[in-house]
């Protein structure tokens, strides 16, 4: 018997809506909607339940529905001192943010939102739940399917709800801007939460308490600003890190996020072709997971 | 009637591959057949490849001859993950132990799967780097099986577990195939295979090599010890600390116990009258680690800690951690063999679940002792014996059993660092529903359909294909 704590009765009924036939698209807050490629016409549009579930704060995870927004989730966090760093839209659902899996502009510092995940409940192609990772904050037990969830575009399964670990909120938050050699500001400062760039100028974002955030500052000579620059949202790159040294010539707008590899550009990129043995192995899990491919058609990981 | 061994064929091409480094017969190979758990198996090949290339041409060979194989790194996992079961052809990766290449541009290094934990970071040390995983075992266990246990150690509570720090794992697959899971960009196009990878206690396939991340050396380090004079007020303040809001780079404790014993074997200074006591580590810059320092005392003082001891220097920090470090060694001061256990709890249930170790072992007439990871409710309760005495060996599985019983209705998990394997593979089912299972096999199969890599692991056999090469569980073996 499956002893970890019990079904809300949203997630049943999300179950039974995806059911067993034909062919389901799930909506979230349409924030990253064209990611992938949009659903195929004539698939039923589902929403995930929303609702924070329950909150630990003295175990700093939280658990809630898919459906539920950022904004929600960080307002019933924040009661607390804590945070789950997405870093997106607000009005994005949780489960949609991982759907997509790209992380918040303070990875570098945080990590990828993948490593905040502790549990996934999802609908399969059937209709049934499965539950894997597990409601504390370290575990391997099984294989560690919530990551291979994360960034599947709901295309192995139909996140139903997440368990997430919880961030303190740090105590101070400065960022600074001006121009200089973000590399070099990179490797002048402990462990950043975000350095910027966009060719000319950067933005560093500090956090901690007051006087490592005053200290690091003194380091750098840039002047003080309210927050990041706009994100462009035409399209995104992933890059080594070392590879945005390359990035010189400003023909068209992009934003780097230093040490991390993610290039944010104004218009519409090429994604990365795939291996061809990562190909089929995708493909192979894609025909396992979902043999009937009735699950978001029309998104596409593995172009055939 | 005894002609020329079946393996004789097999053990032919191998040797055409690699010459005698693929070994049969020898008595040492009974080494082979054992990790640092209780369980054994027979291994009956092995084989000691130096490159990828190698690795490949064995897996093609064992294919021809329709044999399983198991990866094997350092053979101090506690699961039995590397304890050969269904007569696999055991690739041990001790000699593809070099670290290829420190790339400081982009914060990673690219290593062979045999380089042992310590090593990389010994190495990395003076760049201002390390490897933020550090399993106790870092001395001796390799980054190979680190990746396929999905490893901890006392750090990973700030820092985050392997999975956390591995960018790229270059992987044999079961069919002879090589591929790279990964890569060293933010957001690799496709599903995650690398982070699916990590943790499958090489039931997907072989790592041949691994690209980690690397992690800056904090600025600053304070390493306190508190005892307490009730092991209750102990295990309380570790949530209390957690509940402030502040995440050590570790928090471990000790129970009386453990001190008892660690103190015996290293001569740290432990105060071997307290009931209890915490190593709580902070680091990074200086403002944050004296705020840290500052709400673990004051949480300590109000759950009645006794004495608060902050290393002095680098001297007195190390040799502190040496205590925890040396804890299972020194455990066999007391009784010749230890069965070593790994569950998670809810921080809030240590007090409750720690309590229930104790009757357990009582009811079993066994010693438990308790050093274990606190900070992430990683309990480590280690059943001390004798395996001379007859029918130890049941009361200690038994006890253990109940143990993890006791941590999963307490709203925990089966194994928080040390993986499922062998050890927990038929307790899957007290977690994880059949449907749940019969999905993670599904999963496994799109990596290896006809059960190759590492047969008869991690999950019960009978969800779907995992006993195509038969169920024998060795002589002397427990699953
Ligand atoms: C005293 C002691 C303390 C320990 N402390 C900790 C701790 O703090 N945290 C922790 O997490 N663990 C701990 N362990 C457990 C163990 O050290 C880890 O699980 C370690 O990662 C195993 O590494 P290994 O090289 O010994 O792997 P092995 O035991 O050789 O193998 C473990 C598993 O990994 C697979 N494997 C090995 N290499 C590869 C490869 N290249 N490709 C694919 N699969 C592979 C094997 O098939 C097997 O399933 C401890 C063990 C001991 C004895």
């Amino acid at each position: 018997m499956n002893t970890q704590h019990s079904v809300e009765e949203p997630i049943l009924k999300y179950a039974a809506d995806i059911g067993s036939l034909g062919p389901v698209t799930i909506v979230g807050s349409r924030t990253q909607w064209d990611v992938g490629g949009l659903p195929s016409p004539g698939s039923r549009e589902i929403r995930a339940p929303a609702g924070v579930w329950s909150h630990q704060p003295e175990e700093m995870t939280v658990r809630c529905g898919a459906g539920t927004s950022i904004r929600e989730l960080n307002e019933e966090c924040s009661r607390f001192g804590q945070m789950v760093p997405f870093d997106l839209n607000p009005e994005a659902t949780v489960g949609g943010a991982l759907a997509v899996g790209r992380s918040g502009f303070r990875r570098l510092r945080y990590g990828h939102i993948r490593d905040l995940v502790l549990q996934i409940r999802h609908v399969d192609h059937s209709g049934l739940l499965v539950t894997s990772g597990g409601p504390t904050v370290k575990n391997v037990s099984g294989y560690d399917l919530c990551r291979l969830l994360v960034g599947s575009l709901g295309k192995l399964g139909c996140i139903a709800e997440v368990t997430l670990r919880c961030l303190p909120i740090p105590e101070t938050t400065l960022w600074l801007t001006g121009t200089g050699d973000p590399f070099e500001i990179y490797n002048e400062l402990y462990r950043p939460p975000s350095i910027l760039w966009d060719g000319d100028q950067v933005w560093v974002g500090l956090e901690g308490v007051k006087s490592d955030v005053e200290s690091q500052a003194a380091l750098l000579k840039l002047d003080q600003t309210d927050s990041p620059p706009p994100f462009p949202e035409g399209g995104r790159r992933s890059l080594e890190p070392k590879a945005l040294r390359g990035l010189v010539e400003r023909s068209e707008g992009w934003l780097a996020e230093i040490g991390v590899g993610v290039v944010h550009y104004t218009t519409p990129q090429v994604p990365e072709p795939l291996s061809d043995p990562n190909k089929r192995l995708m493909s192979e899990l894609e025909c396992r997971l979902d043999p009937r491919g009735r699950l978001n058609p029309g998104r596409q990981l593995v172009a055939t | 009637m005894v002609p020329v061994s079946p393996d004789k064929p097999l053990l032919d091409e191998l040797r055409s591959i690699i010459g005698d480094r693929a070994r049969a017969g020898d008595f040492e190979l009974g080494l082979y057949g054992k990790d640092g758990s209780v369980l054994e198996g027979r291994p009956s090949i092995v084989c000691l490849p130096v490159s990828t290339e190698e690795v490949q041409q064995i897996v093609g060979a064992c294919r021809r001859h329709e044999r399983p194989f198991i990866a094997r790194g350092s053979g101090t996992g506690l699961a039995g993950g590397a304890v050969p079961v269904g007569d696999p052809v055991v690739i041990a990766t001790a000699k593809m132990n070099k670290i290829i290449e420190v790339d400081l541009d982009n914060r990673v290094a690219w290593v062979e799967p045999g380089v042992l934990n310590l090593d990389l970071t010994t190495q990395l040390k003076p760049l201002g780097f390390h490897f933020a995983p550090d399993p106790s075992s870092q001395q001796v266990c390799s980054i190979g099986g680190n990746v396929a246990t999905n490893s901890g150690g006392p750090h990973c509570l700030a820092y985050g577990v392997t999975s956390s720090h591995v960018a790229a794992i270059e992987v044999v697959l079961p069919d002879g195939t090589v591929t790279l899971l990964g890569d060293l960009t933010p957001e690799p196009a496709g599903y995650d295979l690398r982070g699916l990878f990590i943790g499958s206690e090489g039931t997907m396939g072989i790592a041949t090599k691994i690209a980690v991340r690397l992690t800056q050396n904090p600025p600053e380090v304070r390493t306190l010890l508190l005892d307490f004079s009730d092991v209750r007020d102990g295990a309380a303040a570790v949530s209390a600390i957690i509940a402030e809001g502040l995440i050590p780079a570790a928090l471990e404790m000790m129970d009386h116990r453990a001190i008892e014993v660690v103190e015996a074997f290293v001569n740290a200074g432990y105060p071997t009258e307290a009931d209890a006591v915490l190593l709580v580590e902070l680091d990074g810059l200086a403002g944050g680690v004296a705020s840290g320092v500052e709400i673990v005392r004051r949480v300590a003082d109000a759950h009645r800690v006794g004495n608060v001891r902050v290393a002095a220097d680098d001297a007195e920090r190390a040799l502190l951690w040496k205590g925890r470090k040396n804890a299972f060694g020194a455990v066999a001061r007391i009784k010749p063999d230890y069965y070593l256990h790994d569950t998670v709890v809810p921080r809030g249930k240590l007090v409750e679940v720690l309590e229930k170790v104790y009757r357990i072992a009582d009811e079993y007439d066994l010693i438990a002792i308790n050093v274990f990871h606190a900070g992430d409710g990683n309990l480590h309760p280690i059943l001390a014996y004798d395996a001379r005495e007859p029918g130890v060996l049941e009361r200690v599985h038994a006890a253990g059993k109940a143990i993890i019983t006791a941590s999963i209705e307490a709203g925990g998990v089966l194994s928080g660092e040390h993986g499922i394997g062998l050890e927990k593979r038929d307790y899957m089912g007290m977690l994880f529903s059949e449907h749940d299972m019969t999905t993670q096999d599904l999963v496994r199969e799109a990596f290896d359909p006809d059960g190759f890599a590492n047969p008869l692991k991690v999950l019960p056999s009978g969800s779907r294909c995992s006993d195509s090469f038969g169920q024998h569980v060795p002589e002397g073996a427990w699953v």
